[in-house]
């Protein structure tokens, strides 16, 4: 048996605030009614499947990332966020990062 | 160049999933598809609100209240749900009980579905290649590599999770715990005891 020598600080829920963010966005999706669960499952399935031909998954950042280009390619598919829009708005937000002084709140130009 | 030095030209620049994800949230809430105070809502629950502890609070129930076990090992949905448990996605729940023919132990080889309102978000090892492969193919050696040796008399049994049945494991009760109430009890329910990948602490013993 174990003993309380291996009592650690408890696991972050979410280790980067963008997986946090990108799972409340699937969430809030799915039930807002944009797509069922199950249909969601199946897709992240396939990516997830897809990612780890080559190597093993190790259900931490590549999980994320895999449920990003889910998220993505389902809004490219259903017509709400076309790619080149997402890219587009990406590199908005990179310039913003970019242009805004260190401590101060980044805000998109307007 | 640390970012935190003063004199850093500009803000740090978050990684490249990241914009992509802001980039997301920012097109969604401005054709109205997305309220931002939704998802700070759910970012809130899933972090601070929703964890094992949940769960906790079923297991020491049930093994204090054998009316509540009963109904829970018949039909999980109802009584979670009196209890403010259910599943946001419309999934249902099912608790399988260990026993000492049977230990139950739970894995998602789809993807990473996973019994939300009792655990919260999966840990990272649940939702890995290696466990969702291995938990299927060799369950006791799996057991072994998390400390769990069961006598050779003891079956193991898994339950592959989907988007609509996500299952929880109702541990068996620790010996010498009789007198307990059920804070105390809660208190030796880990989430890895819950998803069957571990067993309950002995009482008296820390929670790892």
């Amino acid at each position: 048996m174990s003993s309380c020598a291996e009592v650690s600080a408890p696991e972050p829920v979410f280790a980067e605030p963008w997986h946090a963010q990108v799972f409340a966005l699937t969430v809030h999706l799915n039930e807002a009614g944009r797509f069922s669960w199950a249909d969601w499952v199946q897709r992240f399935s396939a990516t997830l499947k897809r990612h780890g031909l080559n190597r093993d998954l190790d259900g931490g950042e590549d999980y994320f990332r895999a449920w990003l280009e889910t998220l993505e390619s389902y809004l490219a598919e259903d017509g709400a966020v076309a790619p080149a829009e997402a890219e587009q708005m990406r590199k908005r937000w990179e310039e913003a990062y970019l242009t805004t002084p260190h401590g101060a709140p980044v805000h998109l130009p307007e | 160049m640390p970012h935190d030095l003063p004199d850093h030209p500009h803000a740090h620049l978050p990684p490249d999933p990241a914009l992509r994800v802001k980039a997301l949230e920012t097109i969604l809430t401005a054709k109205g598809l997305v309220d931002p105070a939704a998802l700070e809502e759910i970012i809130d629950t899933y972090q601070n609100r929703i964890g094992p502890q949940n769960g906790a609070r079923v297991v020491a129930r049930a093994w204090r209240d054998p009316a509540f076990k009963a109904a829970l090992l018949a039909d999980a949905d109802p009584v979670l749900a009196e209890l403010g448990y259910y599943g946001r996605q419309g999934e249902h729940m099912v608790v399988v009980e260990n026993t000492p023919q049977r230990h139950n132990m739970i894995v998602c080889t789809l993807c990473s579905c996973y019994p939300w309102p009792l655990l919260g978000i999966p840990p990272g090892w649940y939702k890995s290649d290696a466990y969702r492969a291995r938990a299927v193919r060799e369950p006791r050696k799996v057991l072994a590599e998390f400390g769990v040796a069961l006598p050779p008399e003891t079956a193991v049994r898994v339950w592959d999770s989907t988007a609509e049945v996500r299952y929880l494991v109702l541990p068996m009760r620790p010996k010498g715990t009789e007198g307990l109430d059920e804070a105390a009890l809660a208190a030796l329910v880990s989430r890895d005891s819950m998803i069957g990948t571990a067993l309950p602490a002995a009482p008296g013993q820390a929670q790892p």
